[in-house]
């Protein structure tokens, strides 16, 4: 799933500092999943920006509405009353926050989250980034644990010097990606593939403005 | 007798290394550079080392070079893409420099520029094999280059890491992506040093280990808690203790040339690393018996 932590709610104040009515949107797929972009998600932030402007002795008025999905215009059409407001706040990820600036072209769309990773469920809370939509899969070859992601540097043939005890140069709290890849191949039997040399990537396929076509 | 055919030949090899300063005033690594002439078979010029800006490894080396030492141009994969590595060294070859260190690099984040895009397109053992392939007159995407390269290519190897033995199977990768001479990360525990030499000895592949002189007890402290693969022993700890400034350096200079006189017989050579005590790398050789 897509992971997106909450911006600070000073942060979104700021963005909607000239409005008074503004429409709060929340999605209900991988940032309610997050706990950061669902409906509950939805009614906390805009009651604390409610709170917030109160305080400054400038009211201001937060629709809530929740959709299914953001990155997606059949769900989004499900968002209503839009002309009442000036402006809108989107809890999902980048993509729905596009999608919905989208959908309403003439009206202006605020993030209020930071989309981060694409990761994986670990515990209620606890989410760890797997993937980095690189658009060459080689995790055939590393055991199941990807060297792009989960090695800081995204190395492609092996720990760095700066490997230590497992865990990474850049924080003792991250474990070295490939540490995991070699005890995982350790595990599999498969040692004499991790001493082929992996040739670089191509970066020409993850670097660009990339759409996938299925119509024909 | 170059860096390159010393080796080739089994001569014992002395190298140094030093890093450019931060900013225009090169005065006091000119000074540096100046008193290892002579003393050492090569010189290793550092790329933005710690992930920290300092001047660019080709206009040190060229100041290495008119200086009258051999340099070892170390490449970092941090800073450049496959475009900016590949036309370094090409500039690199055309200025006359002879030796490269393949290096990945340290992230920013270790740096002073801590908000910097890590770049790694490409990393250590594949900027070997790009390497090469300069040598043999294409370039990595195949292309036919109008003057190949000679340029000798080593790598380095950490032997005290922690676990061993990814690191020693990324070492194979690196003899098999033609690294033609290794420097290693500073060491300290000579059996364990001992049992990594037997390895590369199967893979015939010439080793110049690392010697880093210890200044203090602290920074023997400091080394043991924050650099990685990196593990000087209690009693060296303990040897330096009871001393300050000047003493504790002459300690730390007869630990680095006892080193050196023990791995004489077993390396191919050493690479000293003195850290802005770089005037004192000929008192280490002395004290090896060099």
């Amino acid at each position: 799933m897509i992971v997106a932590e909450p911006k600070s709610l000073d942060e979104i104040k700021a963005m909607v500092d000239g409005y008074d009515r503004v429409l709060m949107v929340g999605c209900g797929t991988c940032v309610e999943v997050c706990l950061t972009g669902g409906e509950r998600s939805v009614n906390l932030t805009a009651t604390a920006l409610r709170l917030a402007r109160k305080v400054d002795g400038r009211d201001i008025e937060v629709g809530e509405q929740t959709v299914i999905r953001q990155c997606d215009f059949e769900y989004l059409d499900e968002v209503k009353d839009t002309d009442k407001y000036q402006a809108i706040v989107s809890l999902a990820c980048g993509v729905g926050i596009q999608g919905i600036a989208r959908r309403f072209p003439n009206t202006p769309v605020f993030p209020g989250v930071n989309t981060t990773f694409m990761g994986f469920n670990e515990e209620y809370g606890y989410y760890t980034e797997m993937c980095k939509g690189c658009g060459e899969c080689i995790l055939h070859l590393t055991g199941g644990v990807c060297p792009v992601a989960r090695c800081a540097k995204s190395l492609l043939n092996g720990p760095c010097g700066g490997t230590n005890n497992g865990k990474c140069e850049i924080g003792s709290d991250k474990d070295c990606g490939w540490v995991l890849i070699y005890n995982k191949m350790e595990q599999l039997g498969t040692l004499d593939k991790f001493k082929e040399i992996n040739a670089p990537k191509s970066y020409g396929k993850a670097g660009n403005i990339r759409s996938m076509d299925l119509r024909k | 007798m170059g860096f390159k055919e010393e080796i080739q030949r089994g001569n014992f090899v002395v190298t140094a290394e030093v890093g450019p300063p931060k900013g225009t005033d090169i005065s006091e690594m000119v000074h540096h550079i100046k008193g290892l002439k002579g003393k050492v078979t090569a010189l290793n010029v550092t790329d933005n080392q710690s992930a920290v800006m300092r001047i660019c490894t080709l206009a040190v080396a060229k100041e290495i070079m008119d200086i009258g030492i051999e340099p070892i141009y170390q490449m970092t994969c941090r800073d450049r893409n496959r475009l900016g590595l590949q036309s370094d060294l090409l500039g690199a070859a055309i200025m006359g420099i002879k030796n490269v260190l393949a290096l990945t690099g340290d992230h920013p984040v270790l740096g002073d520029h801590k908000d910097a895009k890590a770049v790694f397109d490409i990393e250590s053992v594949q900027l070997l094999e790009v390497i090469n392939g300069l040598n043999e007159g294409r370039d990595m995407a195949g292309l036919e280059l109008q003057g190949a390269t000679d340029l000798f290519a080593g790598a380095i190897v950490t032997p005290e890491s922690i676990p061993l033995e990814p690191q020693l199977a990324k070492f194979e990768k690196k003899v098999n992506a033609g690294a033609k001479f290794f420097q290693t990360q500073a060491i300290y525990d000579m059996p364990k040093f001992m049992t990594f030499m037997e390895r590369a000895k199967e893979l015939d592949v010439p080793i110049l280990a690392g010697i880093l002189l210890l200044k203090s007890a602290g920074m023997a402290k400091y080394l043991n808690k924050f650099v990685a693969g990196v593990s000087v022993p209690q009693e060296l700890i303990d040897e330096l203790a009871p001393l300050k400034g000047e003493d504790a350096l002459k300690k730390g200079i007869e630990i680095a040339g006892n080193q050196i006189a023990q791995l004489k017989e077993v390396c191919a050579g050493v690479h000293v690393m003195a850290i802005g005590a770089e005037d004192r790398v000929p008192d280490i050789l002395a004290a090896a018996g060099l």
